[in-house]
This record gives structure tokens, sequence and C-alpha cells, in this order.
């Protein structure tokens, strides 16, 4: 858990790219890491390309654009072909395999593929897929602990709506316990 | 200590300007800065300040003069070509001796350019924001939690020196969000006694101007005023040291393009080169005191920008033909990479050692 981690997030506009970005930003500041989130801006939107870059460390941080993640958490075809050749060796891909058909071939990383998209509809949290994919990476990475995720979630959720902490943290735990 | 939250570069700069107790915002729309007038419209409504989205930036900038004469603290914000539009306001600004904030969420130029992150406006704001014999407060920020701290400072020395301050960001800047505390500090503000705020009666009238038709009294009054540029230039010189000490090549870089320049530094010290950065704080004044340390020391400099090579200029001035200065850059919204900026650093100690 004590090492740094660098992630990138990509999938469409309208998936909560950014949001399961920023879950794991502030899961860094509760654990009193050094922390950065930055997205990609622009003439994106919903149905548009989206992705983030979130650096999680014991020191204070370079650069905040990702190049080379620890692991891509990718919800797309495009953003899977444009980024799984970018996850340095050895690191971790989850994959929402609902979604990406394609297939990389690379062997010196571990892809971890969970239907996420499908996951969400058959549990009735239609949009909460993003969610599901960040239980899956912390399953895959222990990047944290479930308990920092519950804290972050809650910072991450608007004060007027509470409800929808158990809701998240549903998803994550269906990420969580996705056996293949 | 004050609750850290992660808030985007622009929300952050809004919520610092606030506190700083800025209430009177006038700006116009435009990536990557929109945050920043957004967060205003939610917040000054609450506070009884002015949010006011002008029918253009040169409206908002003339605007911004206005509430400055009237002795308020007042700001505006906007991103590359808005920055250009607003010159000519600034420019009256400075020629007015007013004090303001002003905030280039820099984008890729030149014309409409691009989006993307870049810092292709140094030479704009350390040169020329405006027609005439002035210079602007620049500072660049290269954290989030920096940028806050100076938005509280650059509030302070424009009052202190009667003079437009300009906070140099870029979209990097800007989208990124990190940890943040708002500290409760003392705000400290200078009488105005120059301020046409209404005389009561009470005393002769207070002219807000720019135009003076004699040569010999415009001459005087510019000289006045690059008589204070000389103390700014002696006293507000900042810049940031990072294992420069025992430095052979000092890498200069300021805002986003030094936090990647450090990493590269890292690297290069990893590989047994003598690399150190020193980071400009402020661009304006430019910090020759520092550079000059090292003139002695350093094999050579390397200035690394999201530019074509413009702050390079500024280091060549102050080193004097001394020592080379070399430089590396990306453009048009492209990011350097620590690897690119450190195989430089490589080629420069003769090779990988």
């Amino acid at each position: 858990m004590s090492k740094n981690w660098n992630f990138v997030f990509a999938g469409f506009g309208g998936q909560g790219i950014l949001f399961s970005g920023k879950v794991t930003a502030y899961t860094g500041l509760i654990d009193s890491r050094e922390v950065s989130w930055l997205p990609s801006y622009g003439p994106e939107m919903r149905g548009g390309t989206a992705n983030c870059s979130v650096c999680l460390a014991e020191e204070p941080i370079g650069s905040p654009l990702v190049i080379n993640p620890d692991a891509l958490v990718v919800m797309n075809n495009p953003s899977y072909d444009k980024f799984i050749s970018t996850v340095i060796p050895g690191g971790v891909a989850v994959v929402d395999s609902a979604l990406v058909a394609h297939e990389s071939g690379r062997t010196d990383i571990t892809e971890v593929r969970i239907p996420a998209t499908k996951l969400a509809q058959d549990n009735g949290i239609g949009k909460l897929a993003n969610l599901i994919m960040l239980g899956a990476l912390y399953k895959a990475t222990n990047f944290t602990s479930l308990d920092s995720i519950r804290k972050a979630v809650e910072k991450c959720v608007p004060p007027t709506k509470p409800q929808l902490v158990e809701l998240n943290m549903k998803a994550i735990e269906i990420g969580v316990n996705y056996q293949a | 200590m004050a609750e850290r939250v992660l808030m985007k570069g622009n929300e952050a700069l809004a919520e610092a300007a606030i506190r700083a107790g800025c209430r009177h915002f006038f700006g116009y729309p435009i990536t990557p800065q929109t945050e920043l007038a957004a967060y205003m419209s939610k917040k000054m409504p609450k506070i009884g300040g002015t949010y006011l989205q002008a029918e253009s930036e040169v409206a908002a900038i003339n605007m911004v003069l206005g509430a400055a004469a009237a002795g308020v603290r007042a700001m505006t914000s906007s991103s590359s070509p808005g920055i250009s539009l607003k010159t000519e306001g600034i420019s009256y600004i400075a020629g007015s001796d007013l004090p303001c904030l002003i905030v280039n969420v820099e984008r890729g130029g030149p014309g409409l350019g691009g989006i993307q992150p870049a810092q292709s406006d140094y030479w704009q704001a350390t040169r020329a924001l405006g027609h005439g014999d002035f210079h602007v407060l620049v500072f660049a920020p290269s954290s989030i939690q920096e940028l806050v701290d100076m938005v509280f400072r650059a509030f302070e020395l424009a009052e202190k020196y009667r003079m437009p301050s300009m906070i140099l960001s870029d979209g990097l800047m800007g989208q990124m969000m990190e940890p943040v505390s708002f500290p409760e500090v003392e705000v400290h503000t200078y009488d105005k006694p120059w301020a046409a705020c209404g005389h009561q009666n009470k005393r002769t009238h207070n002219v807000v101007n720019s135009l003076y038709l004699k040569p010999d009294q415009l001459e005087k009054i510019v000289r006045e005023r690059f008589a204070r540029y000389e103390t700014v230039k002696a006293e507000e010189q900042r810049a940031e040291e990072y294992l420069c000490d025992d430095a052979e090549y000092i890498v200069m870089a300021f805002g986003a393009s030094s936090r990647i320049s450090k990493s590269a530094v890292d690297i290069a010290r990893s590989k047994g080169i003598k690399a150190g950065l020193l980071r400009p704080v402020m661009l304006w004044p430019f910090p020759e005191k520092y550079v000059r340390k090292y003139v002695g020391q350093a094999k050579g400099f390397l200035s690394v920008e999201m530019n074509m090579g413009q702050m390079v200029d500024d280091i060549r001035l102050a080193v004097e033909g001394r020592v080379p200065v070399e430089f590396y850059g990306r453009t048009g919204g492209m990011i350097p990479t620590p690897a690119e900026v450190a195989e430089k650093l490589s080629a420069m100690a003769g090779g990988v050692k």
C-alpha cells in the first residue's frame, strides 16, 4: 500500500470516469499522501472520450500527467486501444469487458476483465459501473483500504444526497467480490 | 490547521481571492479558465459582492479599472486570447497607478491557438501587457497551495506599489486538483487616499487619470513610476532553489513546467549529473539576483518552458554571456515529459555518465 501509484482512468464522457478518479484521489488525502488529479478537458462531452490522471505519492508530485500508469481503468474500446500499450510492464489493467471487446495480447501486465456495466445493470445500479471498476481496481492493487474508500466516497457524494454513499459502496463491493 | 480539501486550481484561486477581500469580479467565459468565473458567480452574490459577466473582455477590464479607481479589491480572469483583448485596459490601469488582480490561465497560441496548457504568454506578461512604458507584478504558481497563498500576496503587493498584479497560471494548473487548505490569515490592506470614492465635501476631488498631454509632465510621471519599479526589483525577487548548492547544471522553469523539471533533476541526479532547479516564483521582477549567484558555479543553464523559448532571454540577460544557456520546450498544448528534459540535461553534461 505504501508505494507511489500512477493511475489513468479512461472511457466515455458520462460514465463517471472523472468521479471514480476523484474518489481515488480522495483516498490519498485520507491516507495522508501527496495527491494530484488531472482531467482531460476540452470539447469532450457525453459520449466523447474522457480520461484523468491520478497520482498518489509519498513525496511531492512532479508531473501530474500520467504517461505510463501502474494501473489503467478502462471502459471503452477507443480508450483501451489508446492506453493499453502505455501500462508499465508488471502493471495492471482493469477492463470493463461488457464494453471492451478488443485485446492487446500483452502478457507482461495483469489484465482484470470484469463486465462492470452489465453487473451494474443486473444489480439495478445502472450508472455506477465506474465504482464497480474502482472496486475491482482496489482488489487488484490494494492501493488503499476499503475504509479509506468509504471515507473518500463520503467526501465526493454531494452533501444533499447522503443516501448515495451506501449505493456507491454497494457498487464498490460488487467490484471487490466479483469472481471471473 | 485548516482542513485539506481537493480543489481545482481555478476554483481554489477564486476562493482565495474572496478570502483576500476581493468582492468585485468582472469576466467573460473562456476555456480553460471558466471554472474560476463560475465559482465567483455562485459565491459573490451570497456575500454581498459583485459578479458581473461583461459583454466582452474589453468591457470587463474597464470595469476593473472603475472598481479599482474607487479603491476596492477588484479582479478579472481570462485565458490567452482574452488577455490580449484586455491589454488596452491593463495599460490604462497601470497608467493610472491602480492596484488590481488579473489572472491568465494560459492556453496555446498564437491566435485562437488551442485550449490545452501552454506558457507562451511569458513575453506578453513580462514585457508588453499593453502599450507604453510599464510593468505589472507577475506571479507564477507551481502548486495549488502556492496559488492560493499567492493570491493574498498579489493583492497586497498591488496595493503596496500601486500597480496591477498578474497571476500567470495555465490550463494544467487551472484544471488540476490538489489538496489545499485555506489558513486563517489576516488580510493586510493599504490606505488609499487616492481613491475616487466620494469626497463628502471633506477633501478635494481625487482624479484617476492616465492622460497627460504635456510631454515633460508625462515623462516625470513615467520616471517616478520607474523609480518605484526599481524598488520592486530590489525588494521582491523570489525564487525557489532545489538541489542548487553543488549544481553544475541549473534548470530554470516556472509554473507547470517547473514540476516536470523537478522530476527531471531527480532523474539526472540518479545518473550522477549534478543538476539543480531554480524556479522563479515571480517572473517580474525576474529573479536575476538568484541567477547571478550560480554564474561562477554552473557549467550551464537550461530553460524549460511550454513555449518556443521566452524566459530563456531573461536568463541570458542575467548571466551576461558568462555561462551557456540552453533551451528545451514543447508548445501548442504539449507538455514536456521528465524523461525528455533529463535527456537534454544528459546531452549538456556530455552524454550519459
